[in-house]
């Protein structure tokens, strides 16, 4: 296994990258970081819409986020890569089409937790806002949204780490991240597939399972910060 | 562009029969890692609760890494890695009884079984201590306490979150096609290789997965307000 490393440790952590695209994991986590930020304004358009008093405007995001929710990334992913080009005019590389289908598929799960943020918010806040004689937008993003963020932090890196988790199928459409590198060495080595795929498992666990912890750290530093958990105690 | 959108084309002959078989095998994975992920996640629980802290490592260990790997990567790992590892009949036993949609399915019900055991703690540490202590100052034993009040209680509290399991696991078993199962994903690809009518056939993938994923869905909220309980 060490041998393994030792020999592909390259093509593991940047592809083929000096003589050909780049990958591996810098890929991966370049498109996990990529996908998020370019999700982040649909999902707060649609978690806003889906609070609208307006039914024009809730009716589709809803439909839009159940849809979404209803179908395999992996069919986003064919859609995106057929579709795309016909869009755009020209061919669209596998990372491309990978970010693009993460970036529709993501923003209906990151509304949802961003409408969970904004649901959570005491009522007291939009209603002292009002009274102070704050409109729609100087509410929510003065008021609203500045505070929801801040408290959905612990699950946006969750989320973070679900696309990064999620990048892995851009070896269904040969996009060079880190599954697809792991599957070349695969294809050279060919006769030791379990340490291989071992090797590969255990790096997104180390990535993954250090996000997660991080996560964990921050959702605590925030209700510890509210001193809403009991046995942590906030000197006033 | 002088395209024209036939769905009549994909939905005819033997391609209609590809597609049934592809969902038929969907439901099928989805069936089986099912059943794999209920008995396992209801086994890791169990496990917990066994006052001996190793084993509580265990279920830990387990749940973390089930939870911090891509779903493909332990895919590839049962199929490419695990027959590897075992002698030489079972490899051959392996290749000549579909060994691609068994390893699918094991791997699916594993990592879906991590989910459920969490989903079914949660439901257990929402019952009150209290319910426990009473049962048992009632002449309830250990056994009997969790048998007959905290369990029937805690799965009814696991019931919705366990149908959005399904929901993912059905999703889930898309990933399949990367090693070859015939699942609808698959048999969508390749009447699109055969036909050259990808928007139609993909069009058809899309409409079936939305129409299962709404009734878990439907099936799921309306198992959120029937089986709540009236709490005091």
């Amino acid at each position: 296994m060490l041998e393994i490393l030792q020999n592909n440790w390259l093509l593991f952590l940047v592809g083929q990258y000096p003589h050909g695209p780049i990958g591996g994991l810098v890929m991966t986590l370049f498109m996990a970081l990529i996908s998020l930020a370019l999700c982040f304004p649909f999902a707060i358009g649609l978690a806003l819409a889906r609070l609208s008093p307006y039914r024009w405007l809730r009716l589709p995001a809803t439909a839009i986020v159940h849809t979404v929710r209803g179908l395999p990334l992996v069919m986003f992913i064919f859609w995106a890569y057929f579709v795309s080009p016909l869009i755009i005019g020209r061919a669209v590389g596998g990372v491309e089409t990978l970010v693009i289908a993460l970036v529709v598929y993501e923003a209906a799960y990151l509304s949802e937790i961003i409408r969970a943020g904004i649901e959570g918010l005491p009522k007291g806040q939009t209603e002292a806002a009002t009274s102070l004689g704050l409109r729609y937008w100087p509410t929510t993003l003065k008021v609203v949204l500045p505070q929801a963020l801040h408290n959905m932090l612990p699950s946006m890196v969750s989320q973070f780490v679900s696309t990064i988790k999620e990048t892995s199928l851009g070896y269904v459409i040969s996009a060079h991240e880190l599954t697809f590198a792991a599957a070349q060495v695969n294809n050279v080595l060919l006769t030791q597939p379990f340490e291989v795929y071992g090797i590969l498992a255990l790096t997104y666990f180390a990535l993954c399972f250090a996000l997660t912890s991080l996560a964990r750290l921050i959702e605590r530093r925030i209700s510890a910060g509210r001193g809403g958990t009991p046995g942590i105690t906030i000197a006033a | 562009m002088g395209y024209v959108f036939d769905l009549g084309s994909v939905l005819s002959g033997k391609y209609l029969d590809w597609f049934l078989i592809g969902i038929a095998t969907t439901l099928a994975l989805t069936a089986v890692a099912w059943c794999l992920a209920m008995a396992m996640g209801i086994v890791l629980t169990l496990v917990r609760m066994i006052p001996f802290p190793p084993l509580g490592w265990f279920v830990a260990l387990y749940v973390e890494y089930h939870r911090n790997v891509p779903l493909l990567v332990q895919i590839f790992l049962w199929y490419f890695g695990v027959p590897s590892l075992l002698p030489r009949p079972a490899r051959q036993w392996i290749n000549a009884h579909h060994g691609e949609f068994l390893l699918a399915g094991i791997a699916l019900g594993l990592a879906a079984a991590a989910y459920v055991a969490e989903d079914i703690r949660s439901g257990i540490r929402s019952i009150p201590k209290a319910q426990y202590e009473a049962a048992r100052s009632i002449g309830f034993g250990y056994l009997g306490a969790m048998g007959y009040v905290v369990l029937p209680q805690a799965l009814r509290i696991s019931v919705p979150p366990l149908i959005n399991q399904t929901l993912l696991l059905f999703k889930n078993t898309s990933l399949a096609m990367a090693i070859g199962v015939g699942e609808l994903t698959y048999r969508t690809r390749e009447v699109d290789s055969y036909t050259f009518k990808t928007f139609e056939a993909f069009a058809v993938a899309t409409v079936v997965y939305l129409v299962i994923s709404f009734g878990i869905m439907a099936l799921g909220s309306w198992s959120g307000t029937r089986l709540k309980l009236e709490t005091r």
